[in-house]
């Protein structure tokens, strides 16, 4: 299945702003952070179809995954 | 009054004679709480509590509003009471110069009708909306990382920023990036917003959302959460 995965801010850095992550079925955003070598500490927001989403939820053919990493200056 | 005459009609004059009644406890005078004092003395608000156990030093000089060479070693806190002695002296600001922590909480951020989050570190910022909503005070979340910044508005029961921080552990983006100065005064100004159209009840309120701002590409995300 092809999921599109949409990048926030410094996550776009070496990996670009969107792209296409090809999966088996039965997938969730933990193999496609894993695949992004994205730590998971970096997810702060994850959407899946613009809607809050989870790391473990599974994902359906067509699917788009956002993910903001956390930001907390002051 | 004068002073107030350009904030006609963008506020009625009963909202603008509201905002002096209004108690609103900034905790951090740094980057983001140098900005939010400086306009929320600016529009009015008639009691400013803040916070902020730090003192400047030359690293803050880029982006804090409050800091200036003079003030090098001085309490942000004090600071901020200096200040806004100077640009409205009808409204009285109240220098905590402690940190935030779980043990003083309760005692610094009651008596508010309003809270604004310009700390600096994720498990403080969590502290407070546990304690804001112990006290059914609402808040207004800002933060910011380089280029990009973000703001939500948090009442009572809504508990946003366990969506938005998985674990207090969390470093945020800062860390490597810094802070110029420019996106404190951004995010600042649209917290006051958020603020003050809490405080007049008029508006649409970035509630259960959140704005993710990155200005390297010019974007400005509303977020469902």
């Amino acid at each position: 299945m092809s999921i599109k995965v949409r990048l926030f801010a410094t996550l776009r850095n070496g990996r670009g702003k969107e792209l296409i992550v090809d999966l088996e079925t039965n997938r969730t955003p933990n193999e496609v952070i894993n695949g992004l070598d994205i730590p998971t500490e970096d997810v702060a927001i994850l959407l899946v179809n613009g809607r809050d989403g989870t790391l473990d939820q599974l994902l359906q053919d067509g699917d788009t995954v956002s993910i903001f990493p956390p930001v907390g200056g002051g | 009054m004068r002073r107030y005459e350009r904030n006609m009609t963008t506020l009625s004059l009963s909202e603008n004679e509201s905002l002096k009644n209004f108690k609103v406890c900034v905790v951090g005078c740094g980057g983001l709480g140098g900005y939010l004092i400086e306009m929320l003395g600016r529009l009015g608000i008639g009691s400013i509590t803040a916070v902020d156990g730090d003192y400047f030093d030359e690293t803050n000089l880029n982006r804090q509003l409050l800091s200036d060479v003079a003030s090098l070693g001085v309490s942000k806190a004090m600071k901020a009471q200096e200040r806004m002695g100077h640009v409205n002296p009808f409204i009285k600001i109240h220098p905590v110069t402690q940190r935030l922590t779980h043990e003083n909480a309760v005692e610094i951020l009651q008596g508010h009708h309003l809270v604004m989050d310009a700390l600096d570190n994720i498990p403080s910022r969590v502290t407070v909306q546990n304690v804001a909503e112990d006290l059914g005070v609402p808040m207004v979340h800002g933060a910011i990382a380089g280029w990009y910044g973000q703001v939500t508005t948090i009442l009572p029961g809504d508990r946003t920023l366990d969506l938005i921080y998985p674990a207090e552990s969390v470093k945020g983006i800062e860390q490597t990036l810094g802070n110029p100065s420019f996106t404190p005064a951004l995010v600042a100004s649209i917290q006051v917003s958020e603020a003050l159209k809490i405080l007049i009840g008029r508006g649409e309120l970035l509630r259960k959302k959140i704005l993710y701002i990155n200005l390297l590409d010019n974007e400005f995300e509303t977020i469902d959460l």
